[in-house]
């Protein structure tokens, strides 16, 4: 591989407390010679070609928490390769991928064919979880030790939440003794019953059962509880609403715990679900527009941690249904990036902070050597454009699913180039 | 004579799908063509041509006595083909989508749809789908327009106006797309509504659609001039919202003592079908000086004629 210089670009590389304007330099490895104001002209060969990036952004790659892939089993919706030309397309190198397939991931022999599909057809780095409980059910745990042993990083019932308290007290003191990383989807079963919308005037005038933000406060205050006692490693997947906010807020000084939200939470609410619009059914699902700006106020006051996309793919037919019979969720990971940049353009959060949400706090979280641009470390990272302007066209989407929340949005802010491993794998 | 129920109306939407997309315009279009009709289906010869060459589809995904009948007599009077699916025989049982139905009908040319079904925004669904026009039978908990019109008419027959009306609308709200059509029209038209039902039947911040609440029925029928009763939906219901139907009775049932807190001319109301002893007292139900339950259905058949007159064209 030949050597690559970037020059004069705004680098911000949270990890490394980076945030000024510099070079870049990756080495015959695709590894990450030097960083920063010191790397310029002068200290470039002069026979080398350089690329000038004046105005244009370094991020680190992003790290996504929370990625449904089709395979094994949907690969209708989404396969790896599909996922890792997303993913690229939005700037995004590594994901941590949901382990809701089919067959579910909860034993060692599928992870073997996780990591081996996962290595051949994509070009990102794919961490897979495996299910806090076998088949998905609740009841029995999985291997926690050998999963791990084999590359699993973390533990979710991924759509699913434990909503057996015995049981959760058991995955906590597991976790602690292998120290493995728990993520808890959370939602009370009975109360989000049938549910599909927040419970409030639009799942009252649209005539849909609602999801009381409640269900989700009651699942954060029953596990923060447990967690003083069996203290393991665990994070709250996703939170939607201020309730839930206020939930953490209490427990922040008194447990260790870590916190994600989605970009669609973040950026939309529950009247963007306006005539039955299927691509918006989401879990948990979009909320008020008081309990989206309590979220930023929540990510300003570092009560979250990360940013995920909740990429969740599905194809036409499961969204051309009606509302009830629709499946859920929304295809994302392209516009995680572009849509967290629209948080920094209208002034609600800084854009050190949204990429470290997006990169070093996930990777920490993770345990995991990625989503910074450190001397000698892999060069993933991608190169961006914050103030361009473009539309979200469903038809441009390189994800097998179609599925957008917010296509024709006009968007501030694309991805150019994506590198992983110091290799262009992305260019628009 | 046929030809004088020929006039051009106007009216802002292609689709019936929810009162909630009506101007009061459009339903004044709607209630003063459907008081032609009212003396017309008393007279011998009830038969127009108006809608002659026309088809009408009907398809009703959920079982329905008065509605399904209503639309379909009001076509034939208007002299439309009307075809009634029948969902039991038919593809969807077979797993078909309603996109893929709504296809294969399109193909047919029908001129109007006529839609219930289970879920909420089906029919909208459908419209999207189709070239003619959809009216909403009812749709889930969400509309089912004509019977909100067919209510006002019926109102309008009797306290000759709703302009300042106080309207008491009972009992499982929750569930009801009557409840809230109605909620829309007769807001609209200027009425004044108590919304009454328990708590765990009551939708979630109805408030804020400028109604009333109330958990107690006494105080919610305090000198109204309408009390509308709904019918408990138990097949809804999915889990415990109610102890029993003898303390839903005690409490919520329509009974000589709580309608004593009404004015004393109120009317009573209900879209049927009625569980007796359970929301309504059947004596109360049956009784002609202030229950007009009869005459709702019958003014139903003049405002789907009038409906489907006027989204044909």
């Amino acid at each position: 591989m030949k050597k690559k210089y970037f020059l004069n670009a705004n680098i911000v590389d949270p990890y490394n407390s980076i945030e000024e304007i510099g070079g870049l330099i990756i080495d015959e490895e695709g590894k990450i010679e030097a960083i920063g104001k010191k790397v310029n002209k002068n200290n470039i060969p002069s026979r080398e070609k350089f690329i000038d990036l004046k105005e244009k952004y370094i991020f680190p790659g992003l790290v996504d928490m929370r990625v449904f892939v089709g395979e094994p089993g949907y690969e209708y919706k989404e396969n790896f390769r599909t996922l890792s030309n997303a993913a690229l397309a939005g700037g995004v190198t590594s994901v941590v991928t949901m382990p809701n397939t089919s067959p579910i991931v909860d034993n060692v022999s599928i992870v073997d064919f996780i990591k081996r599909r996962g290595r051949d057809k994509s070009k990102i780095n794919i961490y897979p979880t495996a299910s806090l409980t076998k088949n998905l059910e609740g009841t029995n745990m999985t291997e926690f030790g050998l999963l791990q042993k084999k590359g699993i990083v973390g533990f979710t019932d991924g759509t699913q939440t434990i909503q057996n308290t015995r049981l959760m007290s058991r995955i906590m003191r597991s976790a602690y003794d292998l120290n493995s990383l728990v993520m808890q989807h959370a939602e009370d079963y009975e109360l989000a019953k049938n549910g599909m919308v927040n419970d409030g005037i639009i799942a009252t005038q649209l005539g849909l059962h609602g999801i009381p933000d409640l269900a989700e406060k009651i699942i954060i205050e029953r596990d923060l509880s447990l967690l003083e006692d069996f203290n393991c490693r665990y994070h709250i997947s996703q939170i939607s609403s201020s309730k839930s906010v206020d939930a953490i807020e209490r427990k922040k000084d008194i447990v260790n715990f870590t916190t994600g939200v989605s970009i669609n939470n973040l950026s939309l609410n529950e009247n963007d679900v306006g005539d039955f619009r299927t691509f918006l059914k989401l879990s948990p699902p979009l909320r008020t527009e008081e309990d989206r700006i309590s979220l930023i106020k929540a990510i300003n006051k570092d009560l979250v941690d990360v940013i995920v996309s909740d990429h969740k793919p599905e194809d036409e037919e499961s969204k051309r249904l009606t509302f009830t019979q629709a499946a859920t969720g929304a295809s994302g990971i392209e516009t995680l990036l572009p849509l967290a940049l629209e948080l920094f353009h209208n002034d609600s959060v800084k854009l050190f902070k949204l990429i470290k949400l997006l990169t070093s706090n996930p990777a920490k979280i993770l345990k995991i050597n990625k989503g910074n641009l450190s001397v000698g470390s892999d060069a993933d990272l991608c190169i961006v454009d914050i103030y361009k302007p473009w539309i979200v066209k469903k038809e441009k989407i390189f994800s097998k699913s179609k599925n957008t929340s917010i296509d024709d949005k006009k968007l501030q802010g694309q991805v150019l180039n994506t590198f992983v491993k110091g290799e262009e794998l992305f260019k628009i | 004579m046929a030809t004088s129920f020929k006039k051009a109306v106007k009216i802002s939407q292609k689709n019936l799908l929810g009162i909630q997309d009506l101007s009061i315009s459009d339903i004044n279009v709607i209630l003063d063509d459907a008081k032609q009709f009212i003396s017309l289906n008393k007279s011998k010869n009830k038969k127009l041509d108006i809608l002659r060459g026309k088809t009408q589809i009907n398809l009703f995904f959920e079982p329905s006595t008065r509605t399904q009948s209503s639309f379909e007599l009001a076509g034939k009077r208007l002299g439309a083909d009307v075809m009634s699916m029948n969902i039991v025989n038919s593809a969807i049982k077979k797993g078909e989508t309603l996109i893929d139905t709504a296809m294969t009908l399109n193909a047919m040319h029908p001129d109007i749809i006529v839609i219930r079904h289970q879920d909420s925004g089906a029919c909208n669904l459908l419209s999207q789908k189709v070239n003619c026009a959809v009216i909403n039978a009812g749709d889930g908990r969400r509309e089912h327009p004509t019977q909100a019109l067919l209510d006002a008419l019926t109102i309008i027959d009797r306290k000759k106006k709703i302009q300042g009306l106080k309207i008491a609308i009972c009992g499982d709200i929750l569930h009801s797309r009557v409840a809230r059509s109605n909620i829309y029209l007769l807001n609209m038209l200027g009425a004044e509504l108590n919304i009454v039902a328990p708590s765990n039947l009551m939708p979630k911040d109805i408030d804020k659609l400028g109604v009333n609440k109330f958990s107690d029925m006494k105080k919610g029928l305090k000198d109204c001039d309408i009390v509308m009763m709904l019918r408990l939906q138990n097949e809804r219901m999915t889990s415990s919202f109610l102890s029993s139907n003898r303390e839903y009775y005690e409490y919520y049932g329509l009974t000589p003592d709580k309608l004593s807190y009404a004015k004393d001319d109120a009317l009573i109301m209900h879209p049927g079908p009625m569980n007796r002893g359970i929301e309504i007292d059947t004596k109360l139900a049956d009784d002609i000086n202030k229950s007009v339950i009869k005459e709702q259905v019958e003014l139903g058949v003049a405002v789907r004629m009038a409906c489907l007159k006027i989204f044909c064209e």
